[in-house]
């Protein structure tokens, strides 16, 4: 029934038409390579849905449908069910959308997820815009980056998805980065192993949106990392471990300066950028440390 | 697209599946893409592997074994260059796809 015309080395065919450079492509990889076969995948719309299909032929060698940029999260929910209707418990269901298709449209259709408890893998592909129809920002779309719909800067920060997921109590999830792929690896790991909805978050660099050299992806992740811009943790069990905590952030400039869609930064707003990265990463880390005295509390209480 | 499902759930009756469907696993050539393609210096490769790791196409091969240590699919390597990027002998580097060096 299926048609295999394309020898690849794993699950993922080699000519996908995602940009040269694409974070997206590296992190389609790495998934499918930790997942398997035994993998339904369901994907909205945008750039993820190159893998998918174009036409009659698949980049995927696994069964999988694209549904709306609504409701992937309740797409990975009925697959599930329909799996476990049929006694199988076996099958990773994986839902695969892009920062619109997650902390925007299709934010009920997790919350709802998280809510049921609904035992689905859910991976956050982060390009910080809604890349795949040009470029327009979204809710995870960075302070002052520029989109097409924020042409001279985005004036608000971004939503926490993070934050969101751990408001539910969700059991596993986890922040990632395209710079350490084994911690990822480990990631996809535990969220596959776990009895209950997971969610991945993983910041993707996209040369085409963020307009630099696409030979810097991996560079521009590790320096998001470096920066603060992005903080490596994972929340599971209700306990908190944190990835990527730094004594030093390297500043700002080093991350924003190879990227277009800061060019347009006044020195006042870089000094802006650098003020708030660094108060936002040493909060935020408290934050999380304090959730797990909360937590210890709780247990010894 | 109702028409269009209609259409293909009846030629694909057999298969019982509905819907528009890709049926074919396939491959564009996206090497033909490239402007500049990556070269290695196989003296001062340290067979590291970082190369094959972060290559977005998936299409590096390192070999411990081999003189040519390290071997690119050049049919879909896009040219970007992370491989280059991240080489920490720094033994690669990019070259103009057509033309002299
Ligand atoms: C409800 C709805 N609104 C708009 C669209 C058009 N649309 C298709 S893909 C896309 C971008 C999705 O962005 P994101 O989820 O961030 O994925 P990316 O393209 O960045 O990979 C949009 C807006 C749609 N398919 N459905
Ligand atoms: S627009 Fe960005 S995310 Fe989409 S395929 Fe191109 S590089 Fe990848
Ligand atoms: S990254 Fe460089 S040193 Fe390492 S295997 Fe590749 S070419 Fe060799
Ligand atoms: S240039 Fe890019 S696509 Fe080509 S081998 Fe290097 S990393 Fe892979
Ligand atoms: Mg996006």
């Amino acid at each position: 029934m299926f048609d295999i015309q394309h020898k690849s080395k794993g699950l993922v065919s080699h000519g996908v038409s995602a940009c040269a450079g694409c974070g997206l492509e590296l992190i389609m990889r790495n998934v499918m390579s930790v997942l398997g076969e035994d993998t339904v995948i369901l994907i909205p719309p945008g750039c993820s849905a190159l893998f998918s299909g174009y036409g009659n032929e698949s980049g995927l060698k696994i069964a999988g449908f694209q549904g709306n940029l609504e409701n992937t999260a309740a797409c990975a929910a009925g697959v599930r069910a329909a799996l476990n209707a049929q006694g199988n418990y076996h099958t990773t269901v994986l839902a695969f959308a892009g920062d619109g298709g997650t902390v925007d449209i299709g934010l009920q259709a997790l919350s709802g997820v998280l809510e049921r408890r609904d035992r689905i893998m859910y991976i956050c592909y982060d390009n910080e815009a809604y890349m795949n129809t040009g470029i327009q920002g979204s809710s995870s779309t960075p302070f002052f980056a520029s989109t097409t719909t924020t042409p001279s800067g985005k004036p608000t920060s971004r939503k926490n998805l993070m934050e969101i997921a751990i408001a539910h109590d969700i059991p596993y999830a986890a922040t990632a980065s395209i710079h350490n792929l084994n911690d990822f690896k480990k990631k996809l790991k535990k969220a596959m192993e776990t009895d209950g909805p997971s969610l991945i978050h993983i910041q993707t660099p996209c040369p085409t949106g963020w307009r630099y050299d696409p030979g810097k992806s991996v560079e521009l992740a590790r320096l998001a990392v470096q920066t603060g811009s992005w903080i490596l943790f994972e929340y599971e069990d209700g306990r908190v471990t944190i990835n990527s905590k730094l004594k030093d952030l390297k500043p700002i400039t080093d991350y924003i300066e190879i990227q277009g869609r800061f060019k347009h930064l006044t020195e006042e707003q870089k000094a802006e950028l650098q003020d708030y990265t660094e108060k936002y990463y040493h909060r935020y880390i408290k934050k999380l440390e304090n959730m797990n005295i909360e937590t210890e509390e709780h247990a010894t209480a | 697209m109702q028409k269009q499902q209609e259409k293909h759930s009846k030629e694909l009756k057999k298969c019982r599946v509905l819907g528009p469907v890709a049926t074919i696993f396939a491959s564009s050539t996206t090497g033909s893409w490239r402007l500049e393609r990556p070269v290695i210096d196989y003296e001062k490769c340290i067979k590291c592997g970082t190369c094959e790791r972060f290559c977005p196409t998936n299409v590096i091969d390192v070999y411990k074994d081999r003189a040519e240590c390290v071997v690119i699919n050049y049919d879909y390597c896009k040219g970007c260059g992370i491989c280059v990027n991240e080489c920490p002998s720094k033994c690669m580097k990019m070259i103009p796809e057509r033309g002299e060096e």
